[in-house]
């Protein structure tokens, strides 16, 4: 039981980084630097009162402009560092790092 | 505490004069060096219209947003648009730097084209980045795109002055500013070469083409290379949006100025945690929005601009 109440406490504290959610606030993204094993699906949410994008600078992925709490979701099948950033505001970047 | 009562200091400073500028000003360029005077001290130099050209740049109309910080821009670009009806002497044209609509639905460009029907003027647009939003700007090319280049740059002449769009809010880079792009300024190269010095130059822009605050992404990463191409004219004025507040500066023989939005403001660079829309008191917000009026007069006289809020 107690090694089990241990395991289960391992898992509890690993599952922040399996959920990959990412808010954007005031025209940043709030998690810039995130590590995830592969298979994750990364939600993006936007918070702001204006419209951003979620765009990988290898073309991975690309989101259609989010408004206000509009939601964008990628599953990262494959391993490796991606760099994203907003196309709207490019000062605002990312990194997704997954691992095998 | 300190810190906090430095911060309030500078802010109301910084306030109080663009209060001086929104409430009206007549910017005057003499020797290089812009002068301001208060409107109400002028010797209506501006309005009194020896045949000079005169234009209107109004920008940000954001066109579809519907926040707290204004929840009917509409209403308040139609205020915008009477005023220049309403003018005495009233403007050849009008230049919009942009931010048409807030998400590049057809539906706000349907709606800013049927609000801006309502001027019996040519109008000429240049896209901001909330028009290029979806299939890569081909809503705004295929209203606003007819004789224009690339995204949308073009020039024109209008009584001895050379007139320049130019577009800086596609293709932007990862970790940048705004951007014209090689494409684009070989073009301007080639669209200001065969033009005498004494030209008088307007470029009208979205985004600023001097660094205002590039923290907040107000700059352009190759406006140097643009302005350099210009460096050989006498009068060069680079009228941009973007910012949402009045801002210049003056460059040699350039001087650059960013008008209000229709829509809503923007804080002060560094006054806020981000540039997001800036809610006011209901009874200032039309303080705080309006166009900027242009007049030439003959080539060796001096330009003038003239900022108006809603409210005056």
């Amino acid at each position: 039981m107690r090694l089990r109440a241990a395991m289960l406490a391992v898992m509890a504290m690993a599952t922040p980084a399996h959920t990959g959610d990412i808010a954007i606030d005031n025209f940043a993204f709030t998690a810039p630097a995130i590590t995830v094993p592969v298979g994750t699906t990364v939600t993006w949410t936007n918070r702001d009162d204006v419209p951003h994008t979620v765009v990988s600078t290898d073309k991975a992925f690309r989101s259609p402009a989010l408004d206000t709490d509009q939601t964008f979701s990628h599953t990262f099948a494959t391993p490796g560092t991606f760099t994203y950033y907003c196309s709207l505001h490019p000062r605002m970047t990312g990194q997704i790092v997954v691992n095998p | 505490m300190a810190n906090n009562d430095e911060h309030t200091t500078d802010r109301r400073g910084f306030l109080e004069c663009m209060a001086w500028v929104g409430t009206g000003a007549v910017w005057t360029m003499a020797g290089g060096v812009l002068k301001g005077t208060p409107l109400e001290a002028s010797p209506h130099r501006a309005a009194k219209g020896h045949g000079g050209l005169r234009f209107v740049q109004i920008s940000d109309s954001h066109i579809g947003f519907d926040k707290p910080a204004n929840t009917d821009v509409t209403a308040t670009l139609r205020e915008a648009i009477a005023k220049i009806k309403a003018s005495p002497e009233p403007p050849s044209f009008v230049l919009h730097t942009g931010d048409l609509t807030h998400l590049s639905k057809p539906s706000e460009f349907d709606l800013l084209q049927q609000l801006m029907s309502e001027l019996p003027l040519p109008v000429f647009y240049v896209p901001g980045e909330h028009d290029v939003l979806a299939d890569d700007g081909k809503s705004f090319l295929q209203r606003y795109g007819k004789g224009t280049l690339g995204a949308g740059w073009h020039s024109f002449d209008k009584d001895g002055v050379h007139f320049i769009g130019l577009v800086n809010v596609v293709d932007l880079k990862a970790g940048g500013l705004g951007t014209l792009g090689r494409d684009q300024l070989e073009w301007l190269e080639k669209d200001v070469r065969h033009l005498k010095s004494s030209t008088p130059i307007v470029v009208f822009a979205h985004i600023p083409l001097w660094s205002v605050y590039p923290e907040w992404g107000w700059g352009t990463d190759d406006a140097a290379q643009a302005l350099g191409y210009l460096k050989r004219f006498g009068s060069v004025s680079v009228l941009n949006g973007h910012i949402h507040q009045v801002m210049q500066k003056v460059e040699g023989h350039v001087s650059f100025h960013t008008a209000m939005s229709t829509a809503f403001p923007q804080p002060a660079p560094g006054m806020a945690p981000s540039p997001g829309p800036m809610k006011v008191e209901a009874e200032r917000l039309r303080s705080l929005l309006g166009l900027s009026r242009v007049t030439f007069q003959a080539v060796n006289h001096p330009i003038a601009i003239t900022d108006a809020t809603l409210d005056t």
